[in-house]
């Protein structure tokens, strides 16, 4: 698939420490890039420099084919993680200000804003001054003027934090409608939920490194372990017995009347098999192969790769 | 570029537009003509006149002490004790004057009496005529002569200043006046430097701390940002300044046009005193001549130089602070941080304000000369020696030192700044921004 953002081998320097240590990724055209990490592992240094605030010591970044220049910033919409607005000025001229600022004529600006003002039900704010606004409410107006021009590239830095279920739902599905409508996503969030709902790619940065990169759903099909869970009825010392030759128990739980067993099946094992050695002594409900959440990946990815650092050490 | 001027736009309009900018606007040229005017209207109301009791122990003194509007004097011949009971209870007199017979020996022993205190010039006054007498009757006694009779002897001595200049003509100077005009010009420049230098750094904070700046500087560069604050800063100082000009133009031309018999007289008057304080000096100064005089010291000044030199060091000045201020808004995260930084940024354009009188008394000397080149303190110093004359070179390598060294502030605080604002949470120190100077971008 064509890329919208090709970052290659950049690093970042600051006087103490490497933000970025020759990290590249690759983020595909019309899709929701998961940019992970935890704090501090270089995310925001990456996006600044991809926005033009800070440039890299060395490395490119190619947007939509051509090198990354200054009039670039009209084709890329950013809402920071530390984000606000002017608390004195009236909502309407500052959305205007924000859309000029992003090259749009004064005329068009107006026109899209009301169309947005509009469609996030908030009209009646226009005059009001800033200060006067709930954070979800500035939340609101932030996200209309990151996405009002555009953009081909839109980097989202946590945009769902400060909103309420339903608003977080209003904006998940306008980012998805951006995204068939043309524009490619970077979407940098610790809500893991929110990623293995939106996002089709990831990168996972941490200690200025990356360490993983991909499709989603590959990832957590690289990541499964061939554990299942096996919800029956019956007698547990029959089911252990049934089970021993062919799988690992590794927990055992009990739900009202059901019991539920996650066991690692052998490398040579197929679900078949262990079904076939366990139905003649109790009754199946069920059986599920456990995909891995991001969360336990990214959870997983970054303690084994700090404790790799540790034995280097 | 378009989008510099989209943000001198808002930083202008948004200024212009706050409630305090109004009120500014408005009660600065009240307090600027309230200056003008009320110590000349002090002065008018001041004009009734003090009626003085003489005591007149030696008989020299009587009919002899000439009444003006502001004092006059009677000899209602009454004992020191009876007057001053008088007064006591509050009659006609407002003080007592007793002259003892000793007083053409020891002329110290002159003693007023009052409830409340004549003006100081009323006392001179009277000291004056008591002395002027007491050297009648010495001339007479000694000499036998008369007072009127030397009254020619004694020339009024007036020194012309002349002023060689570089093309070495002679022009007169203006003298005490020039550096009057100078003064006030250059703390024009201190107060405007200040006032909005201290705005720029407020804005950067308020974009700082209203998380505003990261989205604004995925639009524009750090640079640009900084530059149209500045700038847009600027121009609200000069939008001020000129409404200011302008209103308090229109109130004191009003003010004058509605006493303006009163006042004239009320100058006159002053100018009069003033004269008199100087007694050999003959009552001839009137009001036409202290106009002429005043009017040809003014045409001295060349104002074309000396306004066009204002506004470039006003502009100066104010864009080497103003960068300056917007480093230090740059690098807190809220105005209580900013004391450590702003002591050495305020510290020498405080110094110039206290320099200032000095020059002023000696325009040419070591100090002037020096301070007007050192471009921290030069927008406020060589303003004052501006109207006084100042070497062309002079004017010419201190201007040249301004730019440069606001060009110089300019890209220094440029950095500080691009680093500043997006650092949050961090107390920074000198030792820090020293890193952020001189780290590549």
């Amino acid at each position: 698939m064509e890329a919208i953002l090709k970052a290659e081998n950049i690093i970042k320097q600051y006087a103490s420490h490497r933000a970025l240590d020759d990290v590249s990724i690759e983020v595909p055209k019309q899709s929701v890039f998961g940019l992970l990490g935890p704090n501090g592992a270089g995310k925001t240094s990456l996006i600044r420099i991809i926005n033009q605030i800070t440039a890299p010591d060395s490395g490119n970044i190619w947007l939509d084919g051509q090198k990354l220049e200054p009039k670039h910033v009209e084709h890329i919409g950013y809402l920071p993680e530390e984000r606000g607005l002017y608390k004195k000025m009236e909502v309407g001229e500052q959305a205007m200000y924000l859309a000029q600022l992003k090259g749009m004529s004064k005329s068009e600006a107006k026109a899209k804003l009301k169309e947005w003002f509009k469609k996030f039900d908030i009209s009646p704010w226009w005059n009001k001054k800033v200060e006067e606004l709930s954070k979800g409410m500035a939340q609101k107006v932030q996200f209309i003027v990151t996405v009002l021009h555009e953009p081909k590239l839109l980097i989202l830095d946590e945009p769902f934090s400060g909103f309420d279920p339903i608003n977080t739902n209003l904006v998940k599905s306008e980012i998805l409608r951006l995204k068939e409508e043309g524009a490619s996503i970077i979407l940098s969030t610790h809500n893991m939920g929110s990623v293995e709902e939106i996002c089709e790619h990831i990168a996972l940065i941490n200690k200025s490194k990356k360490i993983l990169e991909g499709n989603v759903k590959q990832i957590q099909q690289d990541f499964k372990e061939g554990i299942y869970e096996l919800k029956y009825k019956g007698n547990k010392i029959a089911f252990t017995n049934a089970l021993w030759t062919s799988c690992e128990l590794l927990d055992h739980q009990e739900d009202g009347d059901f019991q539920i067993a996650k066991i690692r099946m052998g490398a040579e094992k197929s679900p078949n098999q262990v079904l076939s050695a366990i139905v003649p002594e109790v009754e199946v409900y069920g059986l599920q192969e456990i995909i891995p959440s991001m969360n336990d990946i990214f959870i997983k990815q970054v303690e084994t790769n700090s404790t790799k650092e540790v034995d280097h050490e | 570029m378009n989008k510099v001027s989209l943000i001198i736009q808002r930083e202008y309009l948004t200024r212009v537009k706050k409630k305090s900018f109004i009120v500014m606007s408005i009660v600065g040229p009240i307090l600027i003509a309230a200056l003008m005017i009320v110590p000349a209207w002090l002065a008018m109301s001041d004009e009734d006149s003090q009626q003085i009791e003489v005591i007149d122990e030696t008989g020299l003194f009587i009919n002899q002490l000439e009444s003006t509007k502001e004092v006059n004097f009677n000899y209602p011949m009454r004992s020191l004790e009876e007057a001053t009971q008088e007064l006591d209870k509050g009659g006609e007199y407002s003080a007592v004057l007793h002259i003892p017979k000793v007083v053409v020996s020891l002329p110290k022993t002159v003693q007023i009496f009052y409830k409340s205190k004549p003006k100081g010039s009323s006392i001179r006054y009277m000291e004056d005529q008591i002395a002027k007498v007491i050297e009648g009757k010495k001339l007479e006694d000694l000499y036998n002569l008369s007072l009127d009779q030397i009254s020619g002897l004694r020339p009024d001595v007036r020194i012309v200043e002349n002023k060689i200049n570089e093309d070495g003509q002679t022009e007169k100077s203006a003298g005490g006046l020039a550096a009057g005009v100078g003064f006030a010009l250059a703390f024009f420049i201190y107060f405007f430097i200040f006032l909005f230098g201290v705005q720029v750094m407020r804005g950067v904070i308020e974009e700082k701390t209203n998380r505003i700046v990261e989205v604004i500087i995925s639009s524009v560069k750090p640079f640009q940002l900084m530059m149209g604050k500045i700038i847009g800063i600027a121009l609200v100082a000069v939008t001020q300044f000129l409404i200011w000009v302008v209103l308090s133009g229109v109130i004191v031309v009003g003010v004058q046009s509605f006493f303006k018999e009163d006042l004239t007289k009320a100058k006159t008057e002053q100018i009069q005193q003033m004269e008199q304080f100087n007694p050999s000096q003959t009552d001839t100064a009137n009001e036409s001549s202290f106009v002429q005089k005043l009017n040809s010291k003014l045409q001295r000044i060349n104002f074309p130089l000396v306004l066009g030199c204002f506004l470039f060091y006003f502009i100066g000045g104010y864009l080497l602070y103003g960068s300056l201020f917007a480093a230090i808004g740059s690098a807190v995260d809220s105005e209580t941080d900013t004391q450590q930084f702003m002591l050495p940024v305020t510290i020498p354009l405080i110094l110039s304000i206290v320099f200032a009188q000095t020059v002023m008394e000696n325009p040419d000397g070591a100090l002037g000369f020096w301070t007007s080149l050192i471009p921290f303190t030069s927008p406020i110093i060589m303003m004052i020696r501006i109207p006084v004359g100042v070497p062309p070179w002079e004017l010419a390598l201190s201007m040249g030192i301004l730019i440069l060294t606001f060009i110089g502030t300019t890209l220094m605080a440029a950095k500080i700044y691009r680093t500043g604002i997006l650092m949050y949470g961090k107390k920074v120190n000198f030792k820090e921004i020293g890193k952020w100077i001189f780290h590549k971008s």
